[in-house]
């Protein structure tokens, strides 16, 4: 069987319409974005902090995550890779810089762009700072900052710490 | 069959609600902590840990995953996961206790049902060539159930009446459950058809919940309740899927799953179905041989809340619980899987 | 305790980017009558049917093994579902032998399957979430910082990556049902294959595919009365860790140790990379083979780069490693854990024809998914344990 037997394939497009909730424990870090502030959350068991609080919970301890912790807004790159790979859905140009970023007092990093130097010039150990778009395109949403950049302070060691998050 | 006793020693589910603003995590996470609460055990004690869901009710492929977030697995445990109810996962840890490799089992389950069109989310289980693309919907595919069933005699709509109203007066006395109502099956006839000839009373209500349930064996079990809930058999079976091709007025898979469970070597005093349509409650009695003696439903059931993918798992819990509180001696949870009740999981369970 | 379980039958598909001549159902039975027929048995002889796939988006089929049971004359027997991400073909295969182990079933038959062609798997693998940020690209843009991790932290050349792969894409020409059949792959070409996710170049890549493997397992009552080669399971093992914590590994995974630690132990292992004669790792992006030779406890951290330059991890090396080509020449997500673990089956049967390993009575099936959290490997030899 095959199209040129008259035997086609069935494009059947699927539509499902979802209400996306971000959960209440999300709510600080969510308000937080919308006034230009980083705020994550610090595990009442173990006392590290998340940014983003992921879920709300922790999930070594399996605890709700407990009090609001300002972070950043400055941080280092812990790890990265350079996308050249178009995919449906991708709303920056290529080539760019994904990077993994511990911001400054968060234990755990987060995935932003790198923009405003060479992607060759991105490693591990970088620090890194914010670049907000304007305020007018705010939401709810880490995609309130624009890409991240080189602050040129020295790099961090990251040292056996490369590549974990 | 089984060479180990198995017994489920603890449960836990949230109150059913609908439009959570909840994320799964955050279902899930109480659940699972009152539920060891309760046992009083350390989380390292749980051998094994399995998860039902479907990711088309999230909406994201691998949601699942976020849901490890929630067991505190660290250091790494021994899970699995199944893209279907939390029955389903029970099975799987009934399974695992079976080859001796664990002795304790966590298995949990969410259902967000109003977060996405349920209805048609439940389409998207038929063959996706020859009638997914018609779009049926879930409830009008029991509606041809319930009209093969009214037509051949089988049932009458005052009989789906009676078992709504039953279940709507039942789920008064119980505090999770969404839909409740002192009305009689006089009052639910004089309410319109929804999708013909279902009315609303016949069609189990999509709500949010999450639940958990422990099962361990033998003297593990022993040393966690009071009064175990002793699995004595379980099985289950699936029924063609192909609309022409199977009988509507009877659920074969059910009395396959039923005989190989045991269910008929004695009386059963509570029977947790997992019916989230009134005739097919009728359909699953008959299949099974339940009559009189037999208390359906007595949480009111699917039809009153139906957490889709965690709406099976519940009906163990509850029958568990009845066996705990000494209020029945032999119980029957059952799940259902599927369009027009196509798979079916039967299970006894005994107190001792 | 638990019973033995044996594999007596392995069944796969050819595997390809677009089977557009056959349906899901079609893809399925394709590989399950090949299995069947290997096992010499018919479909009424299977007691029981336990069938794994990746995201159920990827071809738009809720929970499709329910559509399916009518493909696998399944009417009136039980059907069980697993899904664990990426490892779910082995997980799978694994839920079927305890099925077996614990006594239940005689005789089951287990699928891994993807139609990856009717949807779209890009898209169901970077679905953008709400409030987040979607600077991700695919599974590649996921891992390729992790394999980053790994180059800094062991030193390795550039070139490794590039390594695995020419071998897997060589070894693939060995066996008819592989996706890719590359002979032409050199070191040299490629090295110019394009960066797709710096440090991770095309032909480091797996591709995506449509397939299906089918394994059938007997008890050891049964096994015994059969006829025909088979593969005994000595171990099974899984393990699972959050996705996401502070300091979390992810480079080598505390799971994945985990689980090879249990594996061993169950299989009566203590040295393994002398015992095992040949290994089927889910290698998605070249680098993980390296990666994963540390992780399983074959060679010791930050030398399994070496073992890829030593050529001990080619046909003829003192542990081949994916002599079928591996994942990274047939990827169909939901049957690539079970390709690995058939596939191991088969070389210890002796039925791996072209890329048999010669002599091979040890070997292991590994899978792994999610963002490298969820393990299942298994231990099967010629021989009863």
């Amino acid at each position: 069987m095959s199209e040129a037997d008259g035997i086609m394939r069935l494009r059947q497009p699927i539509s499902v319409t979802y209400n996306w909730s971000a959960g209440p424990n999300a709510t600080s870090h969510l308000n937080g974005l919308l006034a230009g502030t980083l705020i994550g959350k610090r595990c009442p068991s173990c006392s590290l902090v998340y940014f983003p609080p992921r879920n709300g919970v922790c999930p070594k301890c399996a605890r709700v995550l407990g009090d609001d912790v300002v972070v950043g807004p400055r941080g280092t790159i812990t790890t990265f890779c350079v996308v050249n790979v178009p995919f449906l859905g991708q709303k920056i140009k290529l080539p760019y810089v994904a990077a993994q970023i511990l911001l400054d007092g968060a234990d755990i990093s987060m995935q932003h762009l790198i923009q405003e130097c060479e992607a060759g010039d991105v490693r591990i150990g970088m620090r890194v700072e914010p670049v907000w778009k304007d305020r007018s395109e705010w939401g709810p949403s880490l995609e309130n900052i624009a890409h991240f950049r080189p602050t040129g302070e020295p790099d961090r060691d990251m040292g056996v710490e490369a590549g974990a998050s | 069959m089984a060479r180990r006793d198995v017994a489920i020693v603890a449960t836990a589910q949230r109150p059913n609600q609908v439009g959570s603003t909840l994320t799964s995590v955050e279902l899930i996470l109480p659940v699972i902590n009152e539920v060891i609460e309760k046992l009083g055990i350390e989380r390292q004690k749980i051998g094994f840990w399995c998860h039902g869901s479907c990711d088309y009710m999230s909406g994201q492929p691998f949601s699942f995953v976020a849901a490890v977030d929630a067991i505190g697995a660290w250091p790494p445990i021994i899970e699995s996961h199944v893209e279907g109810d939390g029955a389903l996962a029970l099975y799987e840890a009934w399974v695992k206790i079976q080859t001796g490799e664990c002795d304790v089992a966590l298995v949990f389950s969410n259902g967000k049902t109003t977060s996405g069109p349920i209805d048609r989310i439940l389409n998207l289980q038929a063959d996706p060539y020859m009638v997914t693309p018609l779009w049926p919907g879930f409830d009008s595919l029991s509606a041809l159930q319930a009209r093969a069933c009214l037509d051949s005699n089988v049932l009458t709509e005052a009989d789906m009446a009676e078992v709504a109203a039953r279940s709507y007066r039942d789920a008064l006395n119980n505090p999770i459950a969404y839909a409740k109502e002192n009305v009689t099956a006089e009052q639910l006839l004089a309410r319109p058809y929804v999708t013909a000839p279902l009315r609303a009373h016949d069609c189990g209500v999509p709500v949010d919940g999450a639940n958990a349930v422990v099962l361990a064996a033998g003297d593990a079990a022993r040393g966690l309740a009071e009064r175990p809930a002793w699995i004595r058999g379980i099985d289950h079976r699936i029924d063609t899927q192909r609309l022409g091709a199977r009988s509507m007025t009877e659920s074969f898979s059910t009395a396959v799953a039923a005989h190989k469970a045991g269910v008929g070597d004695d009386r059963i005093d509570v029977a947790e179905l997992h019916a989230p349509y009134t005739h097919q409650e009728i359909l699953l009695r008959r299949a099974m041989n339940l009559g009189e003696g037999t208390h359906i439903n007595p949480s009111g059931g699917a039809l009153v809340s139906n957490p889709a993918m965690a709406a099976g798992l519940a009906r163990f819990a509850e029958a568990a619980e009845s066996v705990f509180s000494g209020s029945a001696d032999r119980v029957l949870a059952h799940c259902t899987s599927g369009p027009m009740l196509q798979q079916n999981l039967v299970c006894v369970m005994e107190g001792e | 305790m638990a019973d033995l379980c044996a594999v007596v039958g392995v069944g796969q598909t050819k595997h390809a980017s677009c089977r557009a001549d056959v349906s899901i159902a079609g893809l399925v039975r394709e590989a399950v009558d090949r299995a069947l027929a290997d096992a010499n048995i018919g479909i009424d002889d299977v007691d029981a049917i336990v069938i794994g796939k990746a995201p159920d988006p990827l071809e738009g089929v809720a929970m499709p093994e329910l559509w399916l049971a009518d493909a696998l004359a399944a009417h009136g027997k039980p059907v069980f579902r697993v899904h664990t991400a990426g490892s779910v073909g082995g997980s799978t295969a694994i839920v079927a032998a305890q099925h077996v182990m614990a006594g239940i079933h005689g005789t089951v038959l287990t699928i891994g399957f993807e139609k990856q062609s009717d949807g779209n798997a890009m898209w169901a693998l970077s679905v953008p979430i709400p409030f987040g940020m979607p600077v991700h690209a695919g599974a590649g843009g996921y891992f390729s910082p992790i394999v980053r991790g790994y180059i800094k932290r062991s030193g390795a050349p550039s070139h490794v990556g590039a390594m695995v792969a020419v071998k897997d894409r060589t070894n693939a020409c060995r066996n008819p049902y592989a996706h890719l059949h590359e002979p032409d792959w050199t070191l040299e070409k490629a090295l110019e294959s394009p960066m797709m996710w710096d440090p991770i170049r095309f032909v480091e890549t797996c591709p995506s595919s449509d397939g299906a493997m089918a394994l059938v397992l007997m008890s050891e009552e049964r096994a015994d009365k059969h006829a025909g080669p088979k593969a005994w399971v000595h171990a099974t093992a899984m393990r699972s860790e959050p996705t996401a914590f502070a300091g979390r590994e992810q480079v080598s995974p505390r799971a994945g140790e985990m689980c090879a630690e249990d594996l061993w132990r169950k299989g009566g292992i203590t040295n393994p990379a002398k015992e095992i004669d040949v290994a089927e790792i889910y290698v998605p992006f070249a680098w993980f083979e390296p990666m994963w030779l540390e992780n399983l406890g074959f060679a010791s951290r930050n030398e399994g780069w070496r073992w890829v330059e030593d050529g001990i991890t080619d046909i003829g090396g003192a542990l081949p490693v994916n002599p079928s080509g591996g994942v990274m020449s047939t990827n169909p997500i939901g049957a690539s854990g079970m390709l690995r673990f058939g596939e191991a089956a088969m070389q210890v049967m002796g039925k791996a024809g072209e890329h048999q390993i010669d002599g091979a009575r040890k070997a292991i099936g590994h899978a792994y998914g999610g963002g490298s959290q969820f393990f299942a490997m298994w231990l099967v030899s010629n021989g009863k344990p």
